[in-house]
């Protein structure tokens, strides 16, 4: 292990190893059992360090969402929204399997693991 | 008027000198080239000397060391100097390092500089790190992250596209009336306008968006005893603050409420003004929904009633509030970091209604009796807010 590091990887390259794996997985703080999002050496804003990975359960509601324009040559229109996990975070995201500008405010959502331009991804459907 | 003596910041620095230059199209001259350029002509302005000049402020999207850079370019030795990029912001937060660092008698006097040839050299110009876990959707920034804070907005509280014209219309309004503003000629806007723009990102459209041009500016800042022996009037800080809490949006913890809160709120208390009290109102609308957010967080109004404050062109050159009376980010310049040229104007309309020479407008283009004026600046993806507040010398 690397000296005065406290693994073998630091947490973004475990979230990406988590994918890869098909495993959607946040951290949380034992002591504040409270989930953060994104991943970091330490829970954001009181410092906490006694961290562990939890497998989310995927549900989640619409934050907020937008329909990117974009050329249909280039790929077309597609949504980007953040989504508030149930275990309390937000994450960046896309809604897919409706039209990119029907997503709405409110709508729950459930995630899944797929891939973007050849990396592992969470991708969100509307339930 | 507030008592408040607790702030020693308060009117112990002043802007003597300001200027902008190559805004528009400026092609063939470098960022650099232009940021110096407008340093020259703002020490003209000022009537100092560039030997006198010892803190340098600086940041672009184009120099990872402006703030070096720049000293190197102009061939001066700066005892104080200061690069911090927080985006668009940053230079209103180098108002409060310089007032700092003149108070603490470190320098004497500062330049605050900026420049930018984005549009020359094709378009939008950002030197931002790729965000991780953001990254790999491929959002459009900035424009995605203020796209998604509207869409909140509309949906919190009930405010629709017509709302967010509104803003456009009297950016549009006050740049008729400003012939420095790149859309000078180009005719009113109408809300159907801008509605039917083509949609770059939903909710917002092409004229929900700010300009794309060229652009560089400077100020002269020095400490307000120097201040009265320069060649025009002196514009006095007093007032400034600063806050932030995200870099990146899927961080930002309310779509709706941005830090310019907290900014506003301690600048104003350092000034002992009160949001009304502003004669003018400079706000940095690199989108429509800037504007609303803005004037609700500065405490203009409560939170999600500012759609109403905006109609009837109320925020245009005919209404009770006088915002963004260059023309704004929309309609008069936005090379990429708009933070000064927020600056320049609150500077402006109060040496103009002191008897300076600082331009031509078209009647009503500026504000008579102006002493008191707000300049906000934000940056990254309504992330950096930083407030000043600006006074004439009978406001101290």
């Amino acid at each position: 292990m690397p000296e005065n590091l406290t693994s073998s990887i630091g947490p973004e390259q475990q979230f990406k190893n988590y994918l890869d794996e098909g495993k959607f997985m946040i951290q949380r703080s034992k002591s504040l059992k409270k989930f953060f999002f994104h991943p970091r050496v330490a829970f954001p804003g009181t410092g906490e360090r006694d961290l562990e990975w939890v497998e989310v359960s995927g549900n989640g509601v619409v934050y907020s969402t937008t329909c990117n324009r974009r050329l249909p040559e280039k790929g077309g229109d597609f949504n980007l929204s953040l989504i508030t996990l149930d275990e309390g975070p937000k994450i960046m995201s896309r809604v897919e399997g409706i039209d990119p500008d029907k997503v709405e405010i409110g709508q729950k959502v459930k995630a899944r693991i797929s891939s973007l331009n050849g990396e592992p991804a969470v991708i969100f459907d509307v339930l | 008027m507030i008592k408040n003596d607790i702030n020693k910041l308060r009117g112990k620095t002043a802007v003597v000198g300001l200027a902008e230059s190559g805004c528009g199209i400026a092609e063939g001259w470098s960022a650099m080239e232009i940021m110096a350029n407008s340093v020259h002509d703002a020490l003209d302005d000022a009537g100092i000397k560039l030997s006198e000049v010892d803190g340098v402020f600086a940041a672009t999207a184009f120099h990872s060391m402006a703030a070096m850079s720049l000293s190197e370019y102009l061939g001066i030795k700066p005892k104080f100097a200061d690069g911090s990029q927080i985006g668009g912001s940053s230079f209103l937060s180098h108002i409060l390092t310089a007032a700092m660092a003149l108070d603490a008698g470190l320098i004497n006097v500062a330049v605050i500089a900026y420049g930018s040839n984005q549009k020359s050299i094709g378009g939008f110009k950002t030197i931002s790190e790729a965000m991780p876990y953001e990254a790999q959707y491929e959002p459009r920034m900035p424009v995605t992250a203020y796209a998604l804070a509207a869409k909140r907005y509309m949906y919190e509280f009930g405010a629709t596209r017509e709302d967010l014209a509104n803003i456009a219309v009297s950016a549009r309004d006050w740049a008729l009336l400003n012939p420095r503003a790149y859309t000078h000629n180009d005719g009113p806007l109408t809300v159907n306008d801008v509605l039917s723009a083509r949609p770059i990102v939903d909710p917002l459209g092409k004229l929900d968006c700010c300009l794309v041009t060229d652009g560089g500016a400077a100020i002269v800042m020095t400490r307000s005893d120097r201040a009265k022996d320069t060649k025009n009037t002196p514009i006095f800080m007093l007032g400034a603050a600063m806050e932030h809490h995200h870099r990146m949006v899927s961080e930002m913890p309310d779509l709706v409420r941005t830090s310019a809160i907290d900014s506003g709120k301690r600048a104003f208390e350092m000034s002992g003004y009160l949001p009304n009290d502003m004669d003018t109102i400079q706000l940095y609308d690199a989108f429509t929904i800037n504007t609303l957010l803005f004037l609700e967080d500065l405490g203009f109004c409560k939170k999600g009633e500012a759609r109403d404050l905006v109609n009837n062109n109320n925020i245009g050159p005919s209404g009770n509030l006088k915002v963004n009376t260059n023309g704004g980010g929309l309609s008069c310049v936005h090379p990429g970091m708009y933070g000064l040229f927020v600056t320049l104007e609150a500077l402006r309309q109060l040496r103009n209604s002191s008897g300076d020479n600082v331009g031509a407008r078209s009647d009503g283009g500026w504000i008579e009796k102006a002493k008191l004026s707000v300049a906000h600046g934000n940056g990254g993806v309504l992330s950096s807010q930083v407030t000043n507040i600006w006074g004439t010398a009978e406001t101290i």
